[in-house]
């Protein structure tokens, strides 16, 4: 029997190469550098390894092929979101990095192993112990994020999927204060993205069982052929369809959604909420454009179902919180709905406008929840909307970057979230969706009443007598707000400048 | 025997799985439902291996079973975890967020 060996285009798959080869790096550090010289190194190496994997990611920008045999496409979106994701993960580790907001070190525990309350917890945080583990495991789940978009067959998502989200399971748990509520994130988290996954691992197994191959091209072809049983095709549509709706916490799966924002760190739920929803829609629209095209009459009533229960549900929901973690949680649900619209659409434009919405989005959440690591008691951080009474009188900068935010999360003209809002609408009345649209911007009237209600509360009622206080934003969490609203109000003064990069990003190759 | 039977077998593996993860209340338990749910994927990927003559899905088995192998590394690590700070492993114990 002759042995083939693989033929692999390393400089293709380089950036996520990059990327892990920081994150052992990181280990190899974790394991052989003194304790406190471990931050020092681990924050410039993390960084730098990002930063190098973007810049090979811009030298590669022109790249459409398929490579690692035929395991991993490197074509425009894959390129697109690989970039944003690189990006936006520099802003979340800065995020993550940050040591001069809380007294008592970072956002994370002082020794994870130590019970909450016990005599073990507390002489860790008497000794200001700080752990530096969360740099590599942000770093693995960045490579799986650069890697699930970018997976042109069913094990490599699997296998990506499943190293974006075992670091992300940890480090939900990994919270310094109101430690149960994280550990209660990370185990909700952990049992029902395992669940998840193993619905679409079975759905893979029927895709396999129809086309005779993982191989996204060989399932397209089996399906323009018509080769296989129907039955196998659509429960693996179906079963596949649940593990990638999960991730995306769109609605029949999303319960797990406002429980792992509330509970995760801060920093932690920034990082997921922005990267984990562009890796994951990535994954998604490539499987259904690529993959799946063939069959698009048998899944667009489906997605259009789940697209409009998901705005709908996810914009009602957030009207009732009265915590902004979960607010913005079920806020990105609603999004999740917005962002389906434009991959229902299930053309050029709907691609193109989910991949704008994608990066626009993922700046926006990040920057809103870097403003909620700010505002801060005695205990913490204050998450209750009370909290934020009265913040416009006594922190206006703070105020006035919170109200952007939530503006572009509105969807306001003038900021970016109202472009990529225009796309996807715009993709999916194209295509003939005109009731998804109706419902898009009936429920974006919804959302904007919680986003404009926190906004009075912050500019138009007086501070509570003992409320929080708005910390002074060190270096790092200043660096990342100010990039997170450039990009914002840049994005919507003059968005032409990316959506052309992205109309011209806009195949799919196969 | 007919290799459709197999098929079969990992459908009922599946459900078995499934209803556990949804009925069962020690995380643990809830664990190993979704264990098995893996393993029922992989009964189906060999399974369609032999009916189609080709070696795909021995090997995504393999994939499988590493990936599993991760998993529980991770989730036996968070299950101990919040069982050492609840004396409990239910899954209703762990009720903090709602709402």
């Amino acid at each position: 029997m002759n042995f083939v060996a693989p033929v692999i285009n390393y400089s293709q798959v380089l950036p996520i190469l990059i990327v892990l080869g920081t994150a052992l790096l990181g280990v190899i550090v974790e394991a052989f550098v003194a304790r406190d010289r471990r931050y020092q190194i681990q924050v410039p190496l993390s960084i730098a390894g990002l930063v190098v994997a973007f810049v090979w990611i811009l030298k590669i920008h022109a790249t459409t092929a398929i490579t690692a045999e035929s395991a991993v496409a490197i074509d425009g979106p894959a390129l697109v979101l690989q970039g944003a994701i690189v990006i936006l993960g520099i802003a979340g580790l800065l995020l993550i990095a940050e040591r001069k907001l809380d007294s008592s070190g970072d956002a994370f525990v002082a020794q994870a192993a130590a019970i909450p309350g016990s005599e073990a917890e507390r002489t860790a945080t008497l000794a200001k112990l700080t752990q530096t583990e969360v740099f590599p495991l942000t770093l693995f789940a960045i490579a799986g994020m650069m890697l699930f978009p970018a997976a042109n067959d069913l094990v490599t998502m699997f296998v990506a999927l499943e190293v974006l989200s075992l670091p992300l399971y940890l480090m939900s748990g990994l919270a310094r204060r109101r430690r149960l509520l994280s550990q209660e994130a990370a185990l909700k988290y952990f049992l029902l993205g395992a669940f998840s996954s193993a619905f679409f691992l079975y759905g893979a197994a029927f895709l396999y069982g129809y086309s005779g191959s993982v191989g996204f091209r060989q399932i397209r072809e089996a399906i323009q052929t018509n080769a296989g049983n129907d039955v196998f095709l659509l429960t693996g549509i179906a079963l596949v369809s649940v593990g990638l709706l999960f991730k995306v916490s769109a609605v029949p799966f999303h319960s797990w959604t406002p429980d792992v924002y509330q509970g995760a760190p801060t920093p932690v739920t920034a990082f997921m909420a922005a990267c984990t929803k562009i890796a994951a829609f990535g994954a998604f629209a490539r499987l259904f454009y690529v993959g799946l095209s063939g069959a698009r009459w048998d899944w667009r009533p489906m997605l259009t179902v789940i697209a409009i229960a998901t705005m709908v549900l996810g914009a009602l929901w957030a009207l009732t919180q009265t915590d902004i973690k979960r607010m913005l949680a079920y806020s990105s649900v609603a999004h999740s709905g917005f962002i389906l619209t434009g991959i229902v659409a299930t053309n050029k434009a709907g691609l193109s406008g989910t991949l704008f919405y994608l990066v626009t989005y993922g700046f926006t959440t990040i920057g809103a929840f870097a403003i909620v690591t700010l505002v801060r008691n005695a205990s913490g951080e204050a998450t209750h909307i009370s909290g934020y009474a009265g913040l416009g009188k006594r922190s206006p900068w703070i105020a006035m970057l919170l109200s952007l935010f939530l503006l572009a999360l509105a969807g306001i003209p003038l900021t970016s979230g109202f472009v990529a809002k225009f796309a996807v609408f715009s993709a999916a009345y194209e295509s003939g969706s005109t009731v998804l649209v109706i419902f898009g911007v009936l429920t974006s009237a919804i959302a904007a009443f919680f986003y404009i209600r926190l906004i009075v509360l912050m500019f138009f009622q007086d501070p509570e007598e003992d409320g929080p206080t708005v910390a002074a934003a060190p270096l790092m969490t200043t660096a990342a707000i100010a990039l997170c609203a450039t990009v914002t109000l840049v994005l919507g003064i003059l968005p032409n400048s990316l959506v052309h990069v992205i109309d011209a990003a806009s195949r799919f190759v196969f | 025997m007919s290799p459709n039977n197999y098929l079969v077998l990992s459908a009922l593996l599946f459900s078995i799985g499934a209803i556990g993860v949804v009925l069962r209340r020690n995380a643990i338990v809830v664990f190993m439902c979704v264990e098995l749910m893996l393993n029922a994927a992989n009964l189906a990927f060999v399974t369609f291996a032999r009916l189609l003559g080709n070696l795909d899905g021995q090997v995504v088995a393999f994939f499988t079973m590493v990936v599993a192998a991760c998993e529980v590394v991770v989730g036996l690590a968070i299950i101990v975890t919040i069982f050492r700070s609840r004396r409990s492993a239910s899954v209703d114990d762990a009720n903090l967020l709602k709402y």
